[in-house]
């Protein structure tokens, strides 16, 4: 299967992959700060496990990110 | 706004350009920025909104000036250590440009105080590394229809994007709650080269001047992130959300709330 991943085209061997999956596969160190786009929706972080990829997906993994100062709440 | 002679001159290179001219630089002067965090984003940002000519700005920090800011907040100096961020702030933007008016709240924000001090200001510069705040920022900004620009960084990398409430993608629409607090990397943890702060900053800024003159395509409904260890700059489409919980079709968040401290402590 082909899909774009950060608009960089991946290949997966796998016949069935979830978003959980993917970002396995591409050792995203913390899932919690990563939320994720497929063709231009964002997949719910209670569905990563259950949202299964297809041919062609377009994915972007967004990142947290902080920095700045540190003003607290 | 009639601009003097000197102020002529002074922003004679905004004036240059044909986008601002005259009529821009005295949108500047009447623009009114709230720059939140006197750190490693609200550093650089201030200082060239004070030397853009924006009339009033507004910074808010509750932080002292310590040695290990000085590698990246580059509006304090070494002879800073220990004086209050927005006073050595507004010292350096005024010495900049007398012109400016800079209001100071050394203070935190929370779900009490954002409406009454946002509501002062045309736009709003996000320099906060934490993510409750930055939540904070976006929700009260939306709720009240003000712009603003999001900022982050980490290590080699930044990402910015400016919402315009109403119109394009939020920060919720993106991310939908604050991470959990030991899943966040912290800047004190994972360190930060401090040109990323200047970079991010200043493109920050120039959203501000773009804003507050009308000029050009704001980056909205898109996240700029770069990585500066190869230098590549990317943009992510964005679409906004309808079933985001704050600017989507029906909100479930209507009020404004506190959420656990989740600090990137930068001491």
């Amino acid at each position: 299967m082909n899909i774009l991943v950060n608009g960089q085209k991946q290949i997966l061997e796998e016949v069935s992959v979830s978003v959980a999956q993917l970002l396995d596969l591409n050792k995203v160190e913390s899932p919690d700060m990563v939320s994720v786009q497929r063709n231009g929706d964002f997949v719910d972080r209670e569905h990563f496990g259950s949202t299964v990829l297809a041919e062609n997906d377009e994915i972007e993994f967004l990142y947290f990110m902080g920095g700045g100062a540190n003003i607290n709440v | 706004m009639e601009l003097t002679n000197e102020q002529l001159e002074r922003y004679s290179r905004h004036i240059l350009l044909q986008d601002v001219g005259v009529e821009g630089q005295e949108k500047l002067a009447s623009g009114k920025v709230l720059v939140v965090g006197a750190g490693g984003l609200g550093a650089p940002a201030a200082l060239y909104l004070a030397a853009a000519g924006i009339g009033t700005i507004g910074i808010l920090d509750h932080d002292h000036v310590e040695v290990s800011n000085l590698q990246r907040q580059v509006i304090h100096f070494t002879k800073d250590i220990g004086v209050s961020k927005v006073k050595s702030a507004e010292e350096k933007m005024k010495a900049i440009n007398p012109d400016v008016v800079v209001k100071t709240y050394e203070d935190y924000l929370c779900a009490n105080n954002i409406r009454n001090i946002i509501t002062e200001y045309d736009f709003v510069l996000d320099g906060v590394d934490n993510f409750p705040t930055k939540f904070l920022i976006n929700d009260a900004c939306v709720m009240e229809g003000i712009p603003f620009s999001h900022g982050g960084i980490l290590r080699f990398d930044g990402q910015t994007m400016t919402v315009v409430p109403g119109e394009s993608t939020c920060y919720r629409c993106i991310f939908r709650k604050p991470p959990p607090p030991d899943a966040v990397p912290t800047c004190s943890q994972a360190g930060v080269l401090g040109a990323i702060a200047g970079m991010l900053g200043t493109i920050q800024a120039a959203e501000t001047l773009k804003y507050i003159t009308g000029v050009g395509d704001l980056l909205t409904d898109t996240l700029l992130s770069f990585d500066a260890k190869k230098m590549t700059f990317r943009r992510v489409p964005l679409n906004r959300q309808s079933n985001c919980p704050v600017c989507g079709d029906n909100p479930t968040i209507t009020e404004l709330f506190d959420t656990e401290q989740t600090t990137c402590d930068l001491k």
